[in-house]
């Protein structure tokens, strides 16, 4: 008898490349060095160092001036206990448009209304204009177009004050803020911002506030003071029910009136 | 049935959309001969060299933008920046270099001295704006006969491998765009930060910050010139520059990247307005003086269509960036452009999970192609439908390049592999060029090789998106340009005329008194 498929052992959770447990990794990565028998020989001992074995260097080549990029395999024995992790997710349920405005209509009575904007430097729309504008994202409608959702979308470069005003003004029940330029890490420093400015002004219960961007996760958002983070991949929906949801909850706290 | 190697695009259609798109064109005239903008007459002092700055609260802060609070602080805008220069000058007897050190020290203000007799300062404005003139073809011709001596890629009859570089560091950009010359790369565009284009003055010097690209800045150009410069002597290839001509100071770009030796300007009539939320009049005024500029600088423009799919359906939004291009090409020629340098926009942006989708994109580039034939189209690669994976994205760029070489396009903006997650690594590049060197290698002349069915998917569907053009253009032509663009026709975004950043540099010129001789000068058709 062949021997049986060996499980994944969760445990120690490596990748796989072939073979279940096989720890197989590959990497591409530029060294500031010429190519050569060294270059080759410094690339192998640094795949080594972070914790690889069995090393092939399948790919050296001259980029640039001064450069060499490499194709690099190896193996791990180093694993994470996927038994013991635990990692916090907008946990709700999928609904379509028609559902949560239906609910919105029952639960809520009223229509739900969010501001959203792209704060500092940021001029990149995408995301935002995928939840908030009627088209939405691939097909999912945006919010614009439900019945029960009342949208004020800033646009970009928005100063933080501006954005808060605003929220202040309509009377919002959620701020959607949208980071997607990371560089320096500005993303969280806005995100820091807009929470810092809603506690000088005792805002902070007021309205709940959601994070989106390639880069932002929900543990992180969490982390920060927001009640969700959305990343890469969201629907409109998804972003319409996390509001309904949490509206909802609050509302039967007592938190909001 | 047939096979050709033309789409059967009706001439008739084609025509119509010219002849309306010209018509809409005319806005501007009667914006121009009204009004100008700071950011015009700062571009005019910019060509007459008043490109200094003075420290002010630990920034660098442009003699241009210094001339121009003067003269606004007394009232004086409506006559031109010109007009006060050429008094000073008649009434302390400097030259540019003296005069500029002069305002910057605080012993000359544009905006007290005493206005001197009409006809003086008119022969005054006609010797500068000549003498500037005659330095703009001087740069001209110095590029045109580099390009000549070191070999100019446009000869080797393929599209020119576009990239970018972005990492914040103008030091930086010169390493990685020298190692893109050596991998292949044709032109190289320093990517600006995002917040530059509603600035309201070019900052000043070298520059190592900024987000997601670094400022562009007369030194930044010229630092860069000279680094491509020297590796095109080196590999015996001329390697073009490109950056940002959009914003605020659309027109004092222009006049930094013709003195510095730019080749290509990225410059859209609209994008501003759509895309910055600047305002439209302040845009359009701007628009037709940078495009003078790049006109008889040699410079080519490249124009921004492939915006208007990120944000609403690639596949529905074909009339408008086929309605854009023409109205883009009507305001270029309204700057006396020729059509060799219009580098007329447009993207492969498309889902790719569509069915068909790569038929799609083959009409709509074959289509741009024979619509605009002597243009050096820029033909940009899919960004919107980029995620994470790397071995994907690189998929999809390399039927891009193959789609691009296929349908004779002029310059393709290769896509890289990380596009959605970082801006491209050194690596990237590599790997993004030598795809593309493969493609277009391999691919050589197969543009002459195969032919279309005359009634095929790919002709029909062509068909379709030049006849709904010609229907936009209708509706735009009936409601006025700035009406259409207030009622979401172009990328779902409605723009007023009196709205958004930059209306309050907007200003009537007085009438007989106003002096720009330059629009007579640089061959202004309106």
């Amino acid at each position: 008898m062949p021997k049986a498929v060996e499980m994944p052992d969760l445990k120690n959770l490596r990748p796989y490349g072939d073979t279940t447990n096989d720890g197989a990794v590959q990497f591409s990565f530029t060294l500031p060095i010429e190519p050569g028998a060294k270059a080759r020989e410094a690339a192998t001992q640094l795949v080594r160092k972070w914790g690889f074995f069995d090393i092939k260097v399948a790919h050296m080549s001259s980029i640039g001036v001064g450069y060499t990029f490499f194709v690099v395999f190896g193996r791990t024995e180093l694993g994470v206990d996927y038994t013991q992790l635990v990692v916090p997710e907008v946990s709700t349920e999928k609904r379509t448009y028609k559902e949560i405005d239906k609910l919105i209509g029952k639960d809520i009575g009223r229509p739900v209304k969010v501001v959203g904007a792209c704060t500092g430097y940021d001029a990149h729309t995408v995301g935002l204009d995928a939840i908030l504008n009627m088209k939405g994202f691939d097909g999912d409608i945006g919010l614009e177009r439900y019945k029960n959702f009342r949208c004020v979308n800033m646009g970009s470069q928005i100063p933080t004050d501006e954005l808060i005003d605003r929220a202040v003004k309509e009377k919002a029940d959620a701020i959607l803020l949208s980071k997607i330029v990371t560089q320096k890490d500005i993303h969280i420093t806005d995100m820091q911002e807009l929470q810092n400015k809603l506690k000088q002004r005792g805002l902070t219960e007021k309205f709940i506030l959601v994070a989106g961007g390639p880069r932002i996760t929900h543990a992180m958002a969490l982390e920060m003071g927001f009640d969700a983070g959305f990343t890469i991949g969201t629907r409109p929906s998804d972003v319409a029910n996390f509001i309904y949801e949490t509206l909802r909850d609050r509302l039967k706290r007592g938190k909001k009136k | 049935m047939s096979y050709s190697l033309q789409l059967p695009l009706s001439a008739k259609k084609i025509a119509r959309c010219r002849s309306i798109a010209s018509s809409i064109g005319d806005v501007v005239a009667d914006l121009i001969h009204q009004n100008s903008t700071v950011g015009t007459e700062r571009a005019v002092l910019r060509l007459m060299g008043f490109n200094g700055a003075l420290e002010k609260n630990g920034l660098l802060y442009p003699v241009s933008n210094f001339i121009l609070d003067q003269l606004e602080a007394a009232g004086r805008l409506s006559d031109g920046a010109l007009y006060w220069v050429a008094n000073a000058m008649l009434v302390h007897k400097f030259e540019t270099t003296r005069l500029e050190h002069a305002i910057l020290k605080g012993e000359v203000n544009l905006g007290t001295v005493e206005p001197q007799p009409r006809k003086k300062v008119e022969a005054m404005v006609t010797r500068l704006s000549k003498e500037s003139f005659a330095r703009l073809m001087r740069y001209r011709k110095s590029r045109d006969a580099l390009r000549k001596k070191q070999g100019d890629p446009l000869n080797e009859k393929r599209p020119l491998k576009y990239v970018i570089v972005a990492t914040g560091n103008i030091f930086e950009d010169v390493i990685q765009a020298r190692s893109a010359a050596k991998d292949g790369a044709d032109i190289i565009a320093v990517i600006r930060s995002t917040a530059q284009s509603l600035l309201d003055y070019v900052p000043q010097g070298n520059t190592t910050e900024g987000f997601g690209g670094t400022y562009a800045t007369q030194a930044n150009f010229a630092l860069m010139r000279k680094a491509l410069d020297e590796v095109g002597a080196e590999l015996g290839r001329y390697i073009r520059l490109t950056n940002y001509c959009s914003g605020l100071c659309m027109s004092e770009i222009a006049a930094l990247a013709a003195i510095e030796g730019l080749d290509c300007l990225l410059n859209d009539a609209m994008y501003g307005i759509l895309f910055r939320d600047i305002n439209p009049r302040r845009t359009l005024i701007d628009q037709h003086f940078s495009r003078l500029i790049c006109s008889v600088s040699g410079l080519w423009i490249m124009t921004g269509e492939d915006n208007y799919m990120k944000t609403t359906d690639a596949v529905e939004s074909g009339d408008q960036v086929l309605a854009s291009e023409f109205i883009n090409e009507a305001y270029a020629l309204n700057a006396g452009m020729k059509k060799s340098q219009m580098s007329i926009g447009h993207a492969m942006e498309m889902d790719p999970f569509y069915s068909k989708v790569i038929l799609m994109e083959i009409a709509r580039a074959k289509m741009t192609r024979q619509i605009f034939p002597e243009a050096p189209l820029k033909y940009m690669c899919n960004t919107k439908y980029k995620t994470g994976d790397i071995f994907f994205s690189h998929a999809v760029d390399t039927v891009f390049n193959l789609i691009g070489s296929l349908t004779n396009q002029g310059t393709i903006l290769l896509g890289m592999p990380t596009e959605a997650i970082h801006t491209p690594w050194l690596q990237d590049r590599t790997n993004s060029i030598r795809c593309a060197n493969y493609i277009l290698t391999g691919s050589l002349g197969l543009s002459d090789e195969l032919g279309y069915r005359s009634d095929g998917f790919i002709a029909k569907f062509a068909q379709k998106v030049l006849d709904d053009a010609v229907k936009l253009l209708e509706k735009i032509e009936k409601v006025g340009l700035l009406k259409a663009i207030e009622k979401r026709t172009f990328a779902g975004v409605s723009r007023t005329v009196e709205g958004g950043k930059g209306a309050r540099g907007v200003f009537e010129v007085k009438r007989g008194a106003y002096l720009n001789p330059f629009f007579k000068l640089m061959g202004s058709r309106i």
